[in-house]
């Protein structure tokens, strides 16, 4: 059998990746109330052909309650991500090209988020903001730009002294026309892969926040939300309401990283042809 | 009508030695001179300087006795001698023609470059093919002054002949003073009317 070569494999992970996250996300989308309201006649049942997954204390499926979780993770993901790329690269192009002194702000500002822990500043923005789902994207995004801001600035700088940017200036070309077409075709394969792979952090930030209680109602059907229930089912035997829901944001989260990394090695020059 | 340098000095930093030191050059409109000088004697420093490239620590570059403009096309410009690092390698080549407005029938013509050209990337040039792409965007671009930096040490004989026949055919045409930065004597004097040399 002939090999397939990395793009069209990376192709065929994204295109599969697209549905599992479009589907995980309309499933969530279409599960009703009732399906997630359980009976107590069938309270921790384990996982059988009715609920694969098995039901909790109260008698929910954890099945459609793990799916709506994971639809409540990848919104507050892919929100949380594109709002943190978004700062990130405001601000390292701004670094970059403004004054000694923004840049020396800018740097400075990189060096105190990431010289914090990110879940105690989460918890603190998050709580700060009423917690809930408003005050969890905020808390996520604000701690996620620095590492790449701090590419992006790289990148400009080191754009900004290339020869080929000094002649286009030379010959006649404004500021605007050379960031548009000399610099953001270099920045935009690292925003992309940057977005992707903070991805599956704000995912495991989202879950590990909700967890400790400083994330989403309890009422809602988060993962953490279940990871923290289930805890107290644990010693009771009832390994499947912590063991399933949990497999499941670590194999979407897996996936999910695996498609930022293939992505990189294919727009990294050093790596595009292996 | 003329490019002049009076009493420029330069030097990288100012713990650096003096690169030039006190130099003058006058380039009037329709004279070809070349700058002759070993490795190390400053010739490239020289040629961006006069670019405006960088700005000379002491004295002063001035063209019809103004400095150079900022703004809009330069009516000095510079062919750099790697021609690999002056074309964004993102862009497919008919870009770096029409960054200079330089994409037309008679340019392609006159430099050899094929049709199939235009649609390749940078990097799927030779080295001599993608010169003559930036020399066509300097010579092509309406200056006034074309400064050229060793910009055929690189080139085949007979691919140098037929640059400089089109960059000479042109600056005939149109009045251009030539400045042509080499370490080569014989290339300097086939090429200029007076010669410079940054040794003396």
């Amino acid at each position: 059998m002939k090999r397939i070569n990395r793009r069209s494999r990376m192709m065929l992970f994204t295109v599969l990746m697209a549905v599992m996250l479009a589907a995980v996300y309309s499933s969530g989308i279409l599960i009703s109330e009732d399906m997630v309201t359980g009976s107590f006649l069938n309270a921790k049942l384990p996982p059988c052909p009715a609920h694969p997954f098995g039901t909790d204390a109260l008698g929910r499926d954890l099945f459609f309650r793990t799916l709506k979780g994971l639809s409540v993770s990848i919104t507050v993901g892919l929100a949380a991500s594109a709002v943190s790329a978004v700062i990130a690269v405001l601000a390292g192009a701004a670094a970059a090209i403004g004054s000694k002194r923004v840049d020396a702000v800018i740097s400075w500002l990189i060096d105190l988020v990431m010289g914090i822990p990110h879940t105690i500043l989460i918890i603190l923005i998050s709580f700060a903001l009423g917690r809930g789902l408003k005050g969890l994207i905020a808390g996520i995004a604000a701690t996620h730009w620095c590492s790449l801001a701090r590419l992006v600035r790289g990148e400009v700088l080191q754009l900004r002294s290339e020869r080929y940017v000094a002649i286009s200036r030379k010959l006649g070309k404004s500021g605007g026309f050379i960031l548009m077409h000399h610099m953001l075709p270099h920045l935009a394969p690292q925003f992309l892969v940057g977005l992707i792979l903070m991805f599956p952090h704000a995912i495991l930030h989202e879950a590990s926040i909700s967890f400790l209680g400083f994330g989403l109602p309890p009422e809602q059907p988060a993962i953490g939300i279940i990871l923290s229930e289930s805890m107290r089912c644990l010693s009771a035997g009832m390994w499947w309401s912590a063991v399933l829901p949990g497999l499941t944001l670590v194999l979407l989260v897996l996936m999910i990283d695996r498609l930022g990394e293939q992505l990189r090695r294919i727009l990294d020059p050093y790596s595009a042809q292996e | 009508m003329a490019l002049e340098a009076k009493n420029i000095s330069f030097r990288y930093g100012r713990r650096q030695p003096w690169i030039l030191e006190g130099r003058s050059i006058t380039i009037d409109r329709g004279q070809r001179l070349a700058v002759f000088a070993p490795s190390g004697f400053g010739k490239t420093t020289l040629a961006m300087l006069l670019a405006g490239y960088l700005e000379p620590v002491r004295g002063e570059v001035l063209l019809d006795g103004k400095q150079l403009p900022r703004k809009g096309i330069c009516p000095v410009q510079l062919i750099f001698q790697h021609p690999e690092k002056a074309v964004n390698p993102r862009w497919k080549l008919k870009k770096v023609l029409e960054e200079s407005g330089s994409l037309r029938e008679e340019v392609l013509d006159a430099f050899g470059m094929e049709q199939a050209w235009l649609e390749r990337f940078p990097r799927e040039l030779s080295g001599g093919e993608l010169q003559r792409f930036c020399v066509a965007r300097a010579l092509m671009s309406g200056a006034d002054y074309l400064i050229c930096d060793e910009i055929s040490t690189m080139l085949d004989g007979i691919t140098q002949a037929q640059i400089w026949k089109v960059i000479f055919k042109e600056a005939e045409k149109r009045n251009m003073g030539i400045l042509t930065v080499t370490h080569n004597r014989y290339l300097a004097e086939r090429t200029a009317t007076g010669i410079i040399d940054l040794t003396i």
